[in-house]
């Protein structure tokens, strides 16, 4: 039988890959600089971190370099978006190209690197003994999934509660005005696409330090950094409803594993079992989720009147009249 | 010292071609520093890639047979983009085109022992309308409930991918490959080699019809989008949305019926693979060729005829790209490729300025 608390408790362990890298993009997307590019970032950071941990045998080191090396590409979608103003989803759609070629240029070699040295797992000691939530939130859990945990917090604090964001909002809806205010708009999207970009290169050596070691190829990320960025509309550009959309999608991702291993269901003989092709079916889940969970967000969207920051995906030029 | 960008007022027209061939110069030069970089010959591996793909009849053959499928799905991208539509779902088009291609020959749709001339259109109309449906899917619920097309048919690409995996390792695997039966002949595309005997130099070539139905789609797009009314007026809606309503386009139903072609023709190409190519349907069916195709819409400025040009470029990048290792180099090139176009774009519309602080923007 499935035990759920274990289900669970692994399933945080995957949200926390999806909740780094849409916690980076909320931040880029409400500085007003849409980044397609997750995708391809996670992967250079998943390499990037799996290959130094591989050859140093430390993942402290993989994990700083994995998080450089995600800073370093969303650095070249910056450059391309806001000083030459080109389309942002065309610049984010040609960085997935980039990251994942380069990923894949990289990473030649590197799957029968063997087993490496992971991040330490934790048990915090009061709270992983409270009743139902402490064995799913607190116990053998990588640092990183506490640092998810600390990291959803600080995000809505930082964005919603302080001067700095303030002009993050600021520059994201109203560019001229922050202009007219002396907020440096340029510096600040820089600022905010390094940082989606520094925590999808987190996100991405998470999964290879952390949650599931190794190198696949493009496989590792599996289409994560997309549906990262569905999550993102979904969340209506909250770090909140970020946490519950990417801790739920990654419950789903681990039912989908662990029910491959469950040979009958209420006396039935399980048709998903590992192997049978209707496990296909099962592989669908988390994509066709993401459809409808956009949907549900563009209903809301629609509905409340909220929505994308307003000057998301327009280049900011001094001077020129917003369309 | 300071670098701006100034709007150019007009810019002169051979700038954007200039500059285009520029940009791919340089996304060749950084490939070959960044294959330098890791070890291997760049001077070797391009000369590799022009002989391996333009060397001789037979391998130029090849070429365009990889070409084919990309002047399908870059066509199915130009035509999207060109109405500002991001369909990022060419590849699942492409797959679920194939797979209603295949549905044709081995549910059998059609009755067994059937000419060729009625198992092939069978197989183009199943190709086509299954393309369509996984395109107008995403463009229904772009036009009805503004959903985003871009994480829409990207998601259905994965889920299209499953759906083929659940056919070729289940109902229609063959003796438990992850692959189905081979066709009859009478569901194969006539190739160039069939008339080997007629006509002798065309022995061995493996170039098939679908070929020409990309040249006809191509052909009749040219047509459509710049000589008619639903041309005029789909270029309206890409230019200027709120003009096109303001005029009287019925903009969703745009939206729909171009995501409906778009998924058509990535179909078609999924069809003429199965049906020119491998004679069969399987897993590994598409090396991205749906992916390859928004590169190929975005070289091509959208422009149909300049599609067939980029896709032969593209293509021989392909076929010759299998042989070079590392086996992400030719898809790391693309994504420079890419970057540099967008790159040549800005300077098309931007003019650099170095050093002169006064700031006096120019009306546009």
């Amino acid at each position: 039988m499935i035990d759920l608390t274990l289900i669970l408790a692994a399933g945080v362990a995957s949200g926390t890959i999806l909740l780094f890298a849409a916690i980076g993009e909320v931040f880029a997307e409400r500085a007003g600089v849409l980044n397609l590019g997750v995708e391809g970032m996670m992967l250079i950071g998943a390499v990037a971190g799996f290959s130094v941990a591989a050859t140093t045998g430390d993942p402290w080191v993989g994990l700083v370099i994995a998080m450089l090396a995600g800073g370093l590409l969303s650095l070249v979608h910056a450059v391309i978006t806001i000083h030459f103003r080109a389309d942002q989803v065309i610049s984010g759609l040609a960085l997935t190209f980039l990251g994942s070629g380069l990923a894949r240029v990289l990473g030649d070699g590197l799957s029968n690197a063997g087993p490496i040295h992971t991040l330490p797992r934790l048990t915090i000691p009061v709270l992983s003994q409270v009743p139902v939530l402490g064995p799913i939130l607190f116990r053998e859990q990588s640092v990183l999934t506490y640092v998810g945990f600390v990291l959803v917090p600080l995000a809505w604090l930082w964005i919603e509660r302080t001067r700095p964001g303030l002009h993050l909002r600021a520059v994201g809806e109203r560019p001229a005005a922050a202009d007219a205010q002396g907020i440096d708009v340029v510096a600040l999207r820089y600022a905010y696409v390094l940082f989606g970009g520094l925590l999808a290169g987190l996100a991405g050596a998470t999964i290879t330090l952390a949650i599931s070691p190794g190198w696949f190829g493009d496989q590792t990320v599996a289409g994560r950094g997309w549906i990262a960025i569905g999550l993102v509309i979904f969340a209506q550009w909250s770090p909140i409803r970020v946490a519950i959309g990417a801790y739920l999608f990654g419950a789903i991702f681990r039912f989908i594993l662990d029910v491959q291993g469950v040979k009958t269901i209420l006396g039935f003989e399980n048709p998903f079992q590992a192997g049978r092709s209707a496990t296909f079916f099962l592989e669908m889940l988390p994509y066709v989720f993401v459809v409808v969970v956009v949907i549900i967000g563009s209903r809301e969207a629609l509905r409340r009147r909220v929505g994308a920051p307003a000057a998301l995906g327009i280049p900011y030029v001094r001077g020129e009249r917003a369309a | 010292m300071i670098v701006r960008l100034e709007p150019r007022g007009e810019p002169p027209v051979w700038l954007s071609p200039l500059l285009t061939v520029i940009a791919l110069i340089v996304a060749l030069a950084i490939g070959a520093v960044v294959l330098g970089f890791v070890g291997g010959d760049p001077v070797r591996a391009y000369l590799h890639i022009l002989d391996a793909a333009f060397g001789d009849i037979g391998v130029l053959s090849d070429t365009l047979v990889k070409a084919t499928p990309l002047i399908l799905t870059g066509l199915a991208c130009a035509l999207a983009f060109r109405m500002r539509l991001w369909n990022i779902g060419a590849e699942g088009q492409f797959l679920l085109g194939a797979w209603g291609a295949s549905a044709v020959v081995l549910f059998p749709l059609v009755p067994d022992g059937a000419p060729a001339i009625v198992v092939i259109p069978a197989m183009m109309v199943g190709g086509a309308l299954a393309g369509a449906l996984w395109g107008v899917i995403p463009g229904v619920l772009r036009a009805r409930l503004g959903v985003n097309e871009i994480i829409t048919t990207l998601m259905l690409n994965y889920v299209a991918l499953a759906w083929i995996q659940f056919w070729v390792f289940g109902p229609w695997s063959e003796g438990g490959f992850q692959q189905t039966a081979t066709f009859p002949k009478e569901a194969w595309l006539p190739r160039l080699t069939d008339f080997g005997k007629q006509v002798p130099a065309f022995g061995g070539l493996t170039t098939h019809l679908g070929l020409v139905f990309a040249l006809i789609a191509a052909a009749v797009l040219a047509v459509v989008v710049s000589r008619t009314r639903w041309g005029y007026e789909m270029r309206l809606i890409g230019d200027n949305a709120r003009a096109a309503r303001y005029a009287g386009v019925d903009i969703a139903k745009y939206v729909i019926v171009v995501f409906a072609i778009s998924g058509a023709l990535a179909g078609l190409a999924g069809m003429s693979e199965v049906s020119g190519v491998v004679h069969r349907l399987q897993d590994r069916i598409s090396p991205g060729y749906g992916f390859t195709a928004i590169i190929i819409a975005y070289l091509a400025r959208f422009g149909p005829w300049r599609v067939v040009f980029a896709s032969v470029l593209f293509g021989a990048l392909i076929l010759a790209g299998r042989e070079i290792q590392p086996s992400g180099v030719p898809a790391m090139i693309q994504g420079v490729i890419l970057f540099c176009l967008i790159a040549a774009e800005a300077l098309v519309r931007y003019r650099i300025v170095i050093g002169r602080r006064a700031a006096t923007s120019v009306p546009t």
